[in-house]
């Protein structure tokens, strides 16, 4: 029975020790620098709050994670010496984080870097979650947050199932100069709208794209999707501008206005992000959802 | 008449004893700043820690992987040379366009130097995957600095054939073209911005904001060899500026062969121009602000201005990333905000006191 033998000696010595690492080491006994909104929501989800040393300017939820932890600065800006100062033991950042440079660099210094997929789904969403786990040796607590995110996506799924007649829904990012810009395929949007059991109304698009007045009469959105800007300010309103106002939208004032990361990290509250976002679309598929959920 | 006779200046054997001077304070200030950057950032290294792993380096010609050699060696000292590069390869070219084009609006970045490389880089960013992946394949680092370096000789050229008439150039001309051909840029930036994926979108915003970020040894290794010969060819094209600040015949009839001074001119500073971009982004500011200063402290003798224009602009630029790096730690500021935020005021208050002292 060595590894056992070998297992229990090294518990033994991580107690032994553990009076004498600084409190914040004491979880996992990692230090981590948490990169990506998602990747952060997940490692308080863990339970691994107390490992991180570190976030990006991105890691807005937990409210907390940015007033307490260092800010490593945007998720593509980073900086090398500003990360390598904080002595982590782990990087652990979501796909096109960077400059890939950097990165390398990081990883020169014998850190371990670890990417998380960016796939705007709900296979993403859990892969998410089983390689933050894994990278951090939180299997099991980690297998347990799948088991809970897969309920809430069986939930939406049912609720999905209910509907009768999908809606065509329009996300729009920014409304710069009455110009909309909308989530194509290919977005983080549009992820979003399928689990809601919409229709993507920008589907003509590929990726974030600004649309033509023309563009949003054709697209004859039943709803518009907005993020809510950060310190409560009202989002400007689309159907004051000419093009929105002919569309079935506007007759039914069906703009629903949500927390960006919210809506867009795919991180463990996706599931109730999208079931939220379907609510909103089919207030009589409320009760439903409720009695389910 | 103070022009004709620093153009007259011909002797090389005349080396005023203010030259020397002001080119050793400013080399002193620049092995400061050096020593600053070696010694400043996010990580706290003590100087005496730093100063044995430099010699460390330098004797046993090993890296020695703790955390502390990594920072020094391979993350502040790479990042220090660039930034010395990128600085003066940016201030000797706007000091270079000045006397060339014999207006003091001229600048990289203002004419479109800067703007020609960043698109070329755009399009590599932005294409490099899809439509020239049959060519390049997996895209190595080189692309891009090649790229960029094309990109900037192009538009350069383009602005000096447009400008130039019968041997004339027009100054008028050429800062109306340069407007033009930044237009133009512009809208190809703007198509690329709109062609491209979220993640290539961000690149381009990286690239356009400028960032010492990210300097490795390959870098260095690949902007070193395109800069330099700037950097060495300023005595000879001292020379030529100088005569040209009287004009192209006149120049000419002193006997400078205007047509080589201009060709290796424009050659030089779109190679400095465009490796400069390539590696660290389009830097506004030190190309056009430093000259001045340096023109207005020291007197417009291109063999004074050209040297001393290099060592200020890479002690600017290298202090300017002290503080990008520094301030918000473990965070970075896009340092072109800080060469203007730490510039522009300097230029407007050297400006000012000038006006007052002397009244035009």
């Amino acid at each position: 029975m060595p590894p056992a033998c070998l297992s229990r000696r090294m518990l033994l010595c991580g107690t032994l020790a553990l009076p004498f690492l600084p409190a914040a080491s004491r979880a996992g006994g990692q230090r981590i620098v948490s990169v990506g909104g998602a990747v952060t929501e997940i490692l308080y989800r863990l339970g691994r709050e107390g490992d991180i040393v570190g976030v990006d300017s991105t890691s807005q939820y937990p409210g907390e994670a940015l007033k307490t932890k260092p800010n490593v600065g945007y998720v593509r800006a980073l900086g090398a010496e500003g990360i390598l100062s904080l002595k982590p033991s782990l990087v652990i950042a979501v796909e096109g984080a960077g400059p890939p440079d950097v990165l390398r660099l990081v990883e020169g210094a014998g850190i371990s870097v670890v990417k998380v997929p960016d796939e705007p789904s709900e296979e993403g969403v859990l892969r998410r979650i089983a390689i933050v786990s894994r990278a951090v040796g939180a299997e099991e607590v980690g297998a347990r947050l799948v088991q809970e995110v897969r309920d809430g996506f069986a939930t939406l799924a049912a609720a999905r199932a209910s509907i009768t007649t999908p809606k065509r829904v329009l996300f729009i990012l920014s409304l710069q100069n009455g110009r909309p810009l909308v989530g194509g395929r290919g977005t983080t949007a549009d992820g979003i709208l399928t689990l809601a059991g919409a229709r993507n109304a920008g589907a003509t698009l590929d990726g974030w794209k600004p649309l033509s007045e023309e563009g949003v009469i054709a697209a004859r959105p039943d709803a518009v999707v907005m993020m809510s800007r950060h310190g409560g300010e009202a989002a400007p309103d689309p159907f004051a501008l000419p093009a929105f106002s002919a569309t079935p939208a506007a007759r039914e004032r069906a703009l629903i206005v949500m927390d960006g990361l919210y809506l867009l990290g795919f991180g463990p509250r996706t599931p109730q992000a999208a079931l939220d976002l379907l609510t909103a679309l089919h207030p009589q598929a409320l009760g439903k959802a409720a009695e389910r959920g | 008449m103070a022009s004709l006779s620093v153009a007259l200046d011909r002797s090389p054997l005349r080396m005023p004893s203010r030259t020397l001077l002001v080119i050793a304070i400013l080399a002193v200030a620049t092995g400061l700043v050096s020593l600053l950057a070696l010694g400043f950032g996010a990580m706290v290294v003590p100087p005496g820690r730093v100063a044995a792993l430099l010699v460390d380096a330098v004797m046993t010609g090993v890296d020695p992987m703790s955390t502390d050699a990594l920072v020094i060696l391979q993350i502040r000292l790479p990042r220090l040379l660039l930034g010395l590069l990128v600085g003066a390869a940016l201030a000797v070219s706007g000091a270079i366009m000045q006397g060339l084009f014999r207006n003091p609006l001229a600048d990289p970045g203002l004419v479109g130097v800067s703007s020609g490389a960043a698109l070329a880089a755009a399009v590599t960013i932005v294409l490099g995957d899809t439509l020239l992946a049959p060519v390049f394949g997996k895209l190595p680092f080189a692309v891009l600095p090649v790229g960029a370096f094309g990109g900037g000789l192009v538009t350069t050229l383009a602005l000096y054939l447009i400008a130039t008439r019968e041997g004339r150039t027009s100054i008028a001309t050429m800062l109306l073209a340069g407007i033009a051909l930044g237009a133009l840029t512009g809208a190809f930036m703007g198509f690329l911005s709109f062609a491209s994926d979220d993640r290539q979108l961000r690149d381009l915003t990286f690239w356009s904001l400028g960032s010492l970020g990210g300097a490795t040894w390959t870098k260095v290794q690949a902007v070193a060899p395109l800069v330099l010969p700037v950097l060495l060819a300023t005595p000879f094209l001292a020379r030529g500026l100088n005569a040209l600040t009287l004009g192209e015949a006149e120049a000419f009839h002193l006997g400078v062969p205007v047509q080589r001074v201009k060709a290796a001119a424009i050659l030089l500073v779109a190679v400095a121009v465009g490796a400069s971009v390539a590696a660290a982004g389009v830097i506004g500011f030190v190309g056009i602000v430093v000259p001045h200063v340096l023109r207005m402290a020291v007197g417009a003798n291109h063999r004074l201005l050209l040297p001393a224009s290099a060592l200020l602009g890479a002690a600017l630029l290298v202090a300017a990333d002290i503080v990008a790096r520094t301030v918000v730690a473990p965070a970075e500021l896009p340092i072109g905000t800080l060469t203007a935020a730490i510039g522009a005021p300097f230029f407007l208050w050297l400006l000012l006191s000038r006006h007052r002292s002397a009244p035009a």
